[in-house]
């Protein structure tokens, strides 16, 4: 196996609020606070969570788009805080995205041909004939075909479209692409082309994702590995068959009990959690998920519950658990 | 007794391009709602359940036209009532709750305002009693500290409190049906479970009867009686709940149900092959023959009629009878 693709280690981006003129920093809203995983190389690591608890900070911290508060990530056994220059740019051409709304995603004065090239023609120095060679094969692999390339992004359905952005994200070769809801702006029978599209290529070319979604069904569909996100922290990180099979972590469990049933006889263990998502500015002490926590005890408002392992290959962070 | 609401063979084109361009959203659509009853309308974009909410409401764009059919509310002809009529009947006997919550209140005006107001004008409540009844409503679709809520404005509320709002405003009028579209296509999992359990209590305790527009099957696994799938303006299917998932008899809804991912499974998903048609343009014979993996000769060249099968179930598919032929 060796190293992992990617490393992250402990990430934190802290943002801060209500900063002026005159006064100062009146708190921080910690979207992401000290979060660790790895990705190997051709592997799915799935990131669920609901809206607002950091999934798409921890994409854009990855992306290179946000700068780390503090805590470490770790390509290829090199840290992305010390790339510079090439190495910088060599970094933003292997790590791609896609992103959840194909609508807004293309430019819609360009022809398709020119969105898949241009960022082979911002990373390498390739001739033209080269570049509309590699944009048809691009095409071809996402099952559209070749001559379509002279189209403007409306002429494609939202399907298509995001056949056309998972195109551009593979078109300099990227060892890992960060997959940002991308199905979820889909149609029912569409999801379905462009999941086992993604789960093809990956089979083909060895490339790695991270899937966020909060579909868990699909998330568990598509990943080997599935980590589970509230208010910043991870809370359970697993294997995703066994996560679920047997969730653990109570958020994980009221997760599982509020994703829909796949037939109406479905028997469904009934967590309905209370409240809603507490703001990140100012989370609970203690575990962040107490107060919604059907299991609480007297220990989780006072101590935070750390992420440790639990049998191999499988953490979370609930104090039933250590 | 006739059915609650009943809509008979629906049939309402877009008029495009002076009308040389017809589309036609709802081709033929018939289905009936009783009190209590949740009627789930499926299908994906496009299939023309939307425009079949408001044809029901009457409150089609102006470029749209009901051609033919039906439209009933205990009996009673919808589809020859003024648009005045249709003030009465709108909010009072059939209350809408739409996708958006965002889109559906309206930014200047505080809670109250707007939760009173079909409580105002369809039941006639004043003074402290319309008070006290924004507070029952809101106490109902369970906001907390209604009393000091009621005074804010919709941006002050979280997703889900919002939508639950859209909720307390479409039981003000005490309506006999509602029409939820998507009501959930924006809230999280755990905020969607609550609000869907939340609907099933409201509809327990007032007996309403709901009509359900989702795509997403797990929803209308959790929420539906009886099921109605469309496809290309077309009920294409109808039947029990448990019918649908036990049984389902249109290749569109076997092809539907087998390409959602199933919890804790990594079988590979059946993909549909093709696109959903363009409804201006639909193919002969069978609208769903082109990506059909039965699809026969006959399907190409006549479209199928409403197949009645034993269990009240009916499909428009040449296929369950050809098969009950050769098999008997």
């Amino acid at each position: 196996m060796g190293e992992p693709l990617l490393e992250v280690r402990d990430l934190k981006k802290h943002f801060p609020v209500g900063s002026s003129l005159l006064g100062g920093v009146q708190g921080w809203v910690k979207a992401v606070d000290g979060i660790s995983f790895t990705i190997d190389s051709g592997e799915t690591l799935g990131l669920v969570g609901e809206s607002g608890c950091g999934k798409t900070t921890t994409s854009k911290l990855i992306l290179a788009a946000e700068e780390a508060t503090s805590g470490a990530i770790e390509f290829e056994g090199r840290n992305l805080a010390e790339l510079r220059g090439r190495e910088l740019m060599d970094y933003r051409r292997k790590v791609q995205v896609v992103f959840q709304d194909p609508y807004s995603s293309l430019s819609p004065r360009m022809r398709v041909g020119d969105i898949i090239a241009e960022p082979i023609e911002t990373h390498e120095q390739v001739s033209r004939h080269e570049v509309r060679s590699r944009v048809a094969q691009l095409l071809e692999l996402v099952g559209l075909r070749p001559d379509m390339s002279r189209l403007f992004p409306h002429e494609f359905s939202g399907g298509q479209r995001q056949r056309l952005a998972i195109a551009r994200a593979l078109s300099t070769n990227a060892r890992l692409i960060v997959l940002d809801e991308p199905v979820s702006a889909l149609d029912v029978s569409i999801r379905a082309h462009i999941i086992s599209l993604l789960e093809e290529i990956q089979a083909r070319l060895a490339v790695s994702y991270l899937f966020i979604a909060h579909d868990l069904a699909a998330v568990a569909h598509v990943s080997q590995r599935t980590a589970v996100m509230y208010l910043g922290k991870l809370v359970e990180v697993a294997d995703s068959l066994e996560l679920c099979a047997s969730p653990l972590h109570p958020y994980t469990k009221a997760l599982f009990a509020a994703s829909l049933p796949s037939h109406p006889d479905e028997a469904r263990e009934e967590i309905v959690l209370s409240g809603e998502v507490p703001s990140a500015l100012n989370p609970p002490r203690g575990c962040s998920f107490h107060p919604r926590c059907p299991f609480v005890m007297p220990r989780c408002s006072e101590q935070e519950p750390s992420l440790s392992e639990v049998s191999p290959g499988r953490r979370v962070a609930c104090h039933l658990y250590n | 007794m006739p059915p609650l609401l009943r809509v008979d063979d629906l049939r309402a084109y877009y008029f495009g391009f002076r009308g040389t361009r017809v589309v036609k959203a709802i081709d033929g659509v018939s289905f009936s709602v009783e009190a209590g009853e949740t009627f789930g309308l499926v299908g994906e974009s496009g299939c023309g359940k939307t425009s079949t909410c408001h044809a029901i409401v009457r409150l089609l764009p102006p470029s749209a036209r009901i051609v033919s059919g039906r439209i009933e509310l205990e009996g009673e002809d919808l589809l020859g009532k003024s648009q005045t009529e249709m003030r009465q009947i709108r909010g009072r006997r059939i209350a809408t709750i739409l996708q958006d919550p965002m889109a559906s209140l309206d930014p200047l005006f505080s809670i109250y305002d707007q939760v009173a107001e079909p409580a105002y004008y369809h039941r006639a409540f004043r003074g402290r009693r319309l008070r006290q009844r924004v507070k029952e409503l809101l106490s109902a679709v369970r906001i907390p500290s209604p009393e000091r809520r009621m005074k804010d404005l919709p941006h002050q509320m979280s997703g889900g409190m919002r939508q639950r709002i859209v909720g307390a405003i479409a039981l003000a009028g005490g309506p006999q049906v509602i029409i939820a579209d998507e009501p959930t296509t924006n809230l999280d999992v755990t905020i969607q479970l609550q609000y869907l359990n939340l609907l099933k209590d409201l509809q327990r305790a007032s007996g309403v009867a709901l009509i359900f527009v989702t795509h997403n099957l797990g929803i209308v696994a959790k929420m539906c009686d009886k099921v109605g799938v469309m496809y290309a303006g077309k009920i294409v299917e109808m039947q029990s709940v448990r019918g649908l998932f036990y049984n389902p008899r249109h290749p569109y809804t076997r092809a539907l149900l087998d390409s959602i991912p199933k919890l804790g499974t990594k079988d590979p998903l059946y993909v549909i092959p093709g696109q959903p048609p363009d409804l201006s343009r639909l193919p002969a014979g069978c609208s769903f023959q082109p990506r059909c993996q039965s699809a026969m000769e006959r399907c190409r060249v006549e479209e199928p009629s409403e197949q009645h099968l034993d269990d009240a179930a009916t499909t428009r598919c040449w296929l369950p009878l050809h098969e009950a032929t050769t098999r008997g």
